[in-house]
């Protein structure tokens, strides 16, 4: 806990250094800045809850070594922001720019550019720093090279930079980012040392949340927190996402009344949320897409056994609802799943068989099957179940 | 003559008549100046599309409304050339990247990030930003998505996307999480009623109040269905009345003979002359999964109770096999087959 306290103080610190100095003008520009890159840490000790994986890259750095990197995780745990706060801490704002590369999806990344760009790259001799320079960060002798979205490269460009790696290990590092650590080759895999980054637990997400929240001048209703953090299922950028676009709806809709023109506006705004607007757990429901549990405790009344016709009817008319509602199918099961799955009064031996189901609909669903007929099918599956056949 | 669908689209918020609450959050996320990525999705129908178009006005004034079509060209790494069509204004893009197929990424890649690295040039330009609108986003590829991800971080300054979807079940977690999820829901009948009878009046036609709770009840919660409806039937009987047939298309109408003859006889030849009409139709560029949906919805009603549960979890299997397999004629038919042997067996069943 005492690195979350000495965290917080250091960037209250950064805060007052930075806002004084700094001219109106870049202050417009962070204003429009998704909140996601904003709050992005910029250092190492600022990545919140990867306590293992930063204790290690921060031995590292200390001794200036560093192996061939592969870190994987599900989405929102900090991945990349942790490579580029190392990066950062590395080489500071100026060496940045020519000692690191950065490939992501959306740079075309076939074997092509593995052969030529990445192999460049990594070929080309280092440039010494001035001393002064090298005073303020420890610029050890390597490059680094990011492969974001490592698991979206095709098999033939990760075989291409196998010996790549090897080769040329005395001046560059490879820091690969991927989701799934299987997509990944083996022969890749190996040759470098695996940092597993866990989905966030919710004490840590709902600090960073509040903390976020605070420093905007946002305020959250009591749960509103809890709220956030239970919708986005420990991705913390999607519920930083959500406490931007919750904070837009309430705050942008006090500026209505007393509106000036462009420049202006933005100021009155930062005023406004500060005087009373508060983002409401229901407001937060919203942004999530989260089904209200009014709508799925009819669908779970409906799957209740009668005889037949009846179930079909019933079940048919809250799916028909629902999918013209516009409820997404992925929700819907999910939803569903959590309700049923916790229900005691379920014998076991039923929840097993339910479950089943649960898992080929979630696939046909990925698949992209036709929402209305999975859903209709999966309650309706279910409903047999429960009755009992 | 424009459809009725296209002369009464509503041009900008004020005049969108039903979610009224969506489309003020909608202004305000437009007013505040700090517009984030969307994801609109919704049943066809609903009012998505419209419902941008008037955000966009919102956001950069009448300008977005002077649409031109660019034709561009794109090479891929194989050197093959991919003509796309780009719909554009001076302040946002259109693009439909399904079009091209699996060559998705690489318009996605180019055109996102020639858009991305220029500034806008207008600077008389409410924002500073452009939008490029990316229709039928789920039917992205994965690696397409995939290049989304870094650009719509990356290039925000200049850059806001906004993805038009039916359902978010096929776009990847990582971008539902950089986006701000907007869901629009289809109109409930009594608003398509209401739709219906403000059309009817800047038509001039007189008011059937039946016959318009009719049409909105037919139409499934379809307001785009709804309307081309309420036109044809006007089109075709100089009279209304409450009591006027509503003309299904004659897709439709050709499924409907299908269900019936799948009742009819369970034998192989009806089989065989089955397989005539779903040939026909597949022929005329309607969707698989529409047939075999349609069907099931036709065949429902006809079928006895305790098999209605069965129809459905047939229906659904083969709706997954045709999106995985690549010959459609195969999982329909089996499909008819299938249907043919449990409601025959069924009716052995009850014999005994």
């Amino acid at each position: 806990m005492a690195s979350f306290f000495d965290l917080k103080a250091r960037k209250e610190a950064a805060a007052t250094n930075g806002s004084p100095s700094k001219a109106p003008p870049p202050k417009e520009t962070l204003r429009l800045q998704p909140w996601v890159e904003k709050y992005r840490p910029k250092n190492l000790s600022d990545v919140t809850a990867q306590d293992h994986t930063i204790t290690v890259l921060q031995r590292n750095l200390q001794s200036s070594n560093l192996p061939h990197m592969l870190f994987y995780g599900p989405p929102g745990t900090g991945k990349t922001s942790t490579v580029l706060a190392l990066a950062k801490e590395l080489y500071g704002p100026e060496l940045i720019k020519t000692r690191v590369l950065e490939l992501n999806a959306s740079d075309e990344r076939g074997i092509s550019i593995v052969r030529e760009k990445v192999k460049d790259f990594a070929r080309m001799q280092l440039s010494n720093p001035s001393a002064a320079y090298r005073a303020q960060y420890p610029c050890p002798p390597y490059k680094i090279i990011i492969l974001d979205e490592a698991d979206s490269m095709t098999q033939d460009a990760q075989s291409a930079l196998r010996r790549t790696m090897e080769t040329y290990s005395k001046i560059t590092r490879f820091c690969l980012i991927c989701n799934y650590v299987t997509r990944i080759i083996d022969p890749l895999a190996s040759r470098c040392s695996k940092f597993r980054f866990k989905s966030l637990d919710q004490g840590n997400a709902k600090k960073r949340v509040e903390d976020i929240a605070e420093k905007e001048g946002v305020k959250l209703e009591d749960g509103a927190a809890d709220a956030l953090i239970k919708c986005s299922e420990g991705d913390l950028r999607k519920a930083i996402t959500f406490l931007q676009s919750a904070a837009r709806l309430v705050g942008a809709l006090a500026v209505k009344g007393d509106q000036e023109d462009g420049q202006d506006e933005a100021d009155a705004m930062d005023v406004d949320v500060k005087d009373a607007k508060v983002v409401t757990v229901k407001s937060i429901e919203d942004i999530a897409g989260v089904i209200p549990d009014k709508t799925i405790e009819q669908l779970v009344k409906a799957m209740q056994p009668r005889s037949k016709g009846l179930v079909y009817e019933a079940v048919a008319k809250v799916v028909t609802d629902m999918v013209a509602d516009g409820w997404s199918g992925t929700q819907v099961v999910s939803q569903l799943y959590q309700s049923t799955i916790y229900n005691e009064e379920i014998p076991d031996v039923k929840k097993n068989k339910i479950t089943l189901l649960f898992s080929e609909a979630d696939k046909r669903l990925v698949d992209g099957s036709d929402e209305h007929l999975t859903i209709l099918d999966l309650s309706l599956k279910i409903s047999n179940v429960l009755a009992g056949a | 003559m424009a459809l009725l669908v296209d002369k009464h689209r509503p041009r900008s918020l004020d005049q969108l008549t039903y979610h009224k609450d969506l489309s003020e959050r909608l202004r305000s996320l437009a007013q505040s100046g700090d517009f984030p990525h969307l994801l609109v999705y919704g049943p066809s129908g609903a009012g998505k599309k419209t419902r941008i178009v008037a955000t966009l006005k919102e956001l950069y004034g009448p300008g977005v409304e002077k649409i031109k079509i660019d034709s561009r060209v794109f090479q891929t790494t194989s050197n093959r050339k991919l003509e796309f069509n780009i719909v554009a204004s001076v302040y946002h893009l259109e693009i439909t990247p399904s079009d091209v197929g699996n060559y998705d990424r690489v318009v996605i890649q180019d055109l996102l990030k020639e858009v991305a690295q220029t500034q806008q040039v207008d600077s008389g330009a409410r924002q500073k930003f452009k939008v490029v609108v990316i229709n039928e986003a789920d039917h992205l590829t994965r690696d397409a998505q995939a290049a989304l991800r870094r650009t719509m971080e990356k290039y925000s300054p200049n850059l806001r996307l906004i993805l038009l979807a039916n359902s978010t079940a096929n776009i990847i977690a990582p971008i539902r999480s950089r986006t701000l999820l907007v869901r629009v829901a289809a109109p409930s009948e009594t608003e398509i009623c209401a739709v219906l009878e403000r059309s009817g009046k800047l038509e001039k036609w007189p008011v059937q109040r039946g016959l318009n709770e009719r049409i909105a009840k037919e139409s499934g919660r379809n307001l785009r269905r709804a309307l081309l409806m309420f036109e044809s039937v006007h089109a075709q009987n100089e009279k209304v009345t409450d009591t006027t047939p509503i003309p299904p298309p004659d897709w439709e109408a050709l499924i409907s003979q299908v269900a019936g003859e799948i009742m009819a006889e369970h034998t192989p030849a009806q089989i065989l002359k089955v397989r005539a009409k779903l040939y026909d139709l597949l022929t005329h560029c309607i969707p698989p999964t529409t047939i075999l949906k349609t069907l099931t919805f036709k065949l429902i009603p006809k079928t006895d109770d305790a098999l209605k549960a069965d129809v459905i979890k047939w229906s659904a299997f083969y709706e997954h096999r045709i999106r995985m397999g690549t010959k459609v004629i195969f999982h329909l038919e089996a499909f008819v087959a299938k249907y043919m042997r449990i409601s025959e067996e069924h009716m052995m069943m009850e014999d005994f």
